[in-house]
């Protein structure tokens, strides 16, 4: 579990992050969504303790700033936002960069380590694509196994930068589905989306940010209502229920007619 | 080709090429003279040539390539650039400059050792100016760009020197120097730079771990448990303390960082860390293997070994783009 308290972050002196407290439990997906620049992605960082903050973070009673680099990636993985693969490293080999918080010196991988990014790929359903150069993947391919990655850090805590932007809609499913079995096991997730339905489907709650600060909280019903949604992101959504749980679709800007 | 077989392959031409570089040279000594001086000492002439000669300049030879190909591996890795070399963090021309400066205020006179620390002290500045930039603003980006200012700076206050020469004599003196040489190195040169080098080497492979991690870019490896500020100092101290103490004592030599690593990569499964002892031999291999041609290319002529790494490496490099324009690594 991870808690934050009145956690600001300034950067290049500007406040990018004001007044944020939060707690993410295990056993849920907890989403935040908000405008371009409104402070996500800064949350994230700030929250997987790289960036400076003021306020108060703990994981699991412990205050982030007295655990060490590799206490803290055994404890909170995080998925940046920038897909970057260097070399080309083979899927597999890419996914095992999971496991070094764990590993000592020696870098030997374990049978335990195996299955771990085993399980992580089957997830994101990059298997078949273990022995391929991640550099020569396209844009999806690529974000499911950073997020396989991401996994195979087997940490109580998974914060995911945008996991599902870029991603077919098949694997947009991929994704959620896997981060939700994630869940079911006890980790707490933070998930930034910008996709609304996405969100108000697979997440138990949600985080609205608008310029730093929480604008909203609460389960998607009740944070993601027609005058938050103008508020926030200046939008008119066609809202709609069905049995899986709503449905939200961008219509217009706030301030002209529904409709095309 | 697995990590063991192709490092025992290098290893073995390594040690080949260490002793070839031994029994080469203008006085024609055979093979079992030559060692037999090196071991036992044997006639006077032939134990100079041998102990005073020959051999400080093979052993700076494997050293200065060797720190030369893993900060060019090192550096790849941690800039996550496969065009990154020693050269463009501004150490070996800041290093290049502060002999450069030895020369022309006129005290590489006054003392064995004042070229080398002149080179030593570049070196270090670069380092220090490189860390206070860093420090502040950490991204990859911001160390390139301030690398490339040093090397400008760097490279126009030489030739600002060479512009003000007080003699034609001088002039030669630091372009001569300037295009490096294992020629006429004695054991002191050996004593001066070797511990540094060492000492630069072990800082560069203690980051092999990090390395791996900054694969992910530089989010991903602070995810991964890396401390990028600890990475950092260590890849800025021991290139400073590795390139800079080469350049000190052989004047500048180019390419071995930016081609060894080039052509090693292929052979490993592309995790910077797989590369690091691969290169350092193959540094080692290349700047032997261009010494030996530079002494007997042209007859009765020797080459500076810094025109023959730039003659292989330039062109290879080349081939190297040309070949794969797809990618480059």
């Amino acid at each position: 579990m991870i808690e934050a308290q009145d956690l600001s972050v300034d950067l290049s002196g500007r406040r990018v992050v004001s007044g944020v407290g939060l707690k993410l439990e295990p056993g849920t997906i907890t989403g935040v969504l908000g405008p371009n620049g409104a402070g996500k992605s800064t949350l994230m960082r700030a929250l997987a303790g790289q960036l400076a903050s003021s306020g108060h973070i703990t994981v699991d009673g412990r205050d982030i700033a007295q655990l060490s680099y590799a206490e803290r990636a055994r404890l909170i993985a995080h998925l940046p936002q920038a897909r970057i693969i260097s070399w080309p490293l083979t899927v597999r080999d890419l996914v095992g960069l999971g496991r070094m918080p764990w590993q000592g010196m020696s870098r030997a991988f374990s049978d335990r380590d195996r299955a771990l990014c085993a399980e992580a790929m089957a997830m994101m359903d990059v298997t078949d694509l273990a022995g391929r150069p991640a550099t020569e993947l396209s844009g999806g391919e690529q974000a499911r196994v950073l997020a396989a990655r991401a996994i195979a850090q087997d940490t109580p805590v998974l914060l995911a930068d945008e996991p599902a932007s870029g991603l077919d809609p098949a694997h947009q499913m991929t994704m959620m589905a896997g981060l939700r079995k994630l869940a079911v096991k006890g980790r707490a997730l933070l998930v930034s989306l910008h996709d609304l339905t996405l969100a108000a489907r697979w997440c138990d709650r949600i985080l609205l940010m608008k310029e730093g600060r929480l604008a909203a909280e609460g389960t998607p019903a009740d944070v993601l209502t027609q005058e938050r949604l103008g508020e926030v992101f200046g939008i008119v959504a066609h809202i709609d229920h069905d049995a899986g749980g709503m449905i939200l679709a961008p219509v217009a800007l706030a301030d002209r007619e529904a409709g095309p | 080709m697995s990590p063991l077989r192709l490092n025992l392959a290098l290893g073995a031409l390594m040690a080949i090429l260490f002793v070839l570089s031994l029994l080469i040279g203008p006085a024609h000594l055979g093979p079992i003279t030559s060692i037999k001086a090196l071991i036992a000492g044997g006639d006077e002439a032939s134990r100079i040539i041998m102990r005073e000669i020959r051999l400080p300049r093979a052993l700076l030879g494997l050293a200065v390539g060797a720190s030369l190909g893993l900060s060019g591996a090192v550096l790849q890795g941690f800039l996550r650039n496969p065009l990154a070399e020693p050269g463009i963090v501004g150490v070996s021309a800041m290093a290049s400059l502060g002999a450069v400066l030895i020369f022309y205020s006129g005290l590489a006179g006054a003392s064995l050792y004042a070229l080398p620390a002149g080179a030593l002290a570049g070196a270090f500045l670069a380092v220090l100016i490189l860390l206070a930039i860093a420090a502040r603003h950490g991204s990859t980006l911001t160390l390139i760009l301030a690398g490339v200012a040093l090397s400008s700076l760097a490279a126009a206050l030489t030739s600002l020197a060479l512009n003000l020469s007080p003699n034609p004599f001088a002039s030669y003196e630091i372009i001569f120097w300037l295009l490096g040489s294992l020629k006429d190195r004695s054991m002191m040169h050996v004593a001066i730079a070797v511990p540094l080098i060492v000492v630069g080497c072990a800082l560069l492979a203690a980051t092999g771990r990090a390395l791996d991690a900054f694969s992910l870019g530089e989010e991903g490896a602070e995810s991964l448990g890396i401390d990028r500020k600890r990475t950092r100092f260590l890849v800025i101290a021991g290139t400073a303390l590795a390139v800079g103490a080469g350049t000190a004592v052989t004047g500048a030599i180019s390419f071995v960082g930016l081609v060894v690593p080039h052509m090693l990569r292929p052979l490993t499964n592309r995790m910077p860390s797989s590369l690091l002892v691969p290169s350092t031999m193959g540094g080692a291999i290349l700047l032997l293997a261009a010494d030996i041609v530079a002494r007997v290319a042209v007859s009765a002529h020797e080459l500076n070994v810094g025109v023959v790494t730039a003659l292989i490496g330039a062109p290879f490099f080349l081939w190297l783009i040309i070949r794969s324009r797809r990618e480059i690594f």
